[in-house]
């Protein structure tokens, strides 16, 4: 008994953050990169695990491309789009909410995203991409910025959130 | 004490100050010192803590005018 105690007690003092970003919502992002830069920073170890509207953050091409290699592939690519057509996950009105929002967290000298996403980088926080969706969506992993190390299946990202904190964003 | 890094985080929130913290702590050499100025509030609250959590040292905190803060860590 004292020594599942010991064990549980053991695994409560492990820092260690996994965030699922299945959003590729442009506000979400910015939570997800705050939390993962932020928990990287005081010493968390820190997972970021990639999938379906996620990726989209994290495409090596930030405007709308034709990925993939099937014509619904290309179609979905093309819609989808990268970095730069993230919307707002409410109040988008077809991009404007979001100039704007960046127009306010420059002016309040608020880390945009992209600074948020490179402090995560810094601080060696891990980039995973989803297999599944990759498949589905004809992404291949020299679609992604260099930062996504690897591509991981369910079981590996189980595997390596282990014993710690997990959030689906 | 001779300080031998300065970082200004008053013009920086949150998650920044950490990140910002942190990475001028990584760069540094073990046994020299960081100066960091900063504001009042979470950060100066919460920054001490996490910086020893992480195994630094923290020598002093100094209130140097109306809400500036001045904290000495040791790498």
């Amino acid at each position: 008994m004292e020594e599942t105690n010991k064990i549980a007690a053991l695994s409560n003092n492990i820092k260690k953050l996994s965030l699922v970003l299945f959003s590729g919502d442009f506000d979400k992002a910015i939570a997800a990169f705050t939390l993962a830069s932020g928990a990287a920073a005081v010493g968390y170890e820190v997972n970021l695990f990639f999938t379906f509207w996620g990726l989209n953050i994290v495409k090596e091409k930030k405007g709308r491309r034709f990925l993939g290699k099937g014509i619904l592939t290309k179609i979905f690519g093309f819609l989808m789009g990268g970095f730069k057509n993230l919307p707002l996950s409410k109040m988008n009105f077809g991009g404007f909410s979001k100039t704007a929002m960046n127009y306010l967290m420059k002016k309040e000298n608020v880390a945009t995203l992209p600074e948020l996403i490179d402090a995560a980088i810094a601080l060696k926080a891990n980039f995973y991409a989803c297999e599944m969706s990759m498949i589905i969506l004809g992404l291949k992993k020299e679609d992604f910025i260099a930062p996504i190390k690897e591509v991981l299946s369910v079981a590996s990202f189980l595997d390596y959130s282990k014993n710690g904190q997990t959030l689906f964003i | 004490m001779t300080t031998t890094h300065k970082l200004d985080i008053t013009q920086e929130h949150c998650p920044m100050t950490f990140v910002k913290t942190r990475l001028a702590l990584e760069k540094m050499n073990k046994g020299e010192i960081l100066e960091v100025t900063l504001t009042e509030g979470e950060a100066l609250k919460s920054i001490p803590i996490s910086v020893e959590e992480l195994g630094y040292k923290i020598l002093q905190i100094k209130h140097i005018e109306k809400n500036i803060h001045k904290i000495y860590i040791q790498k």
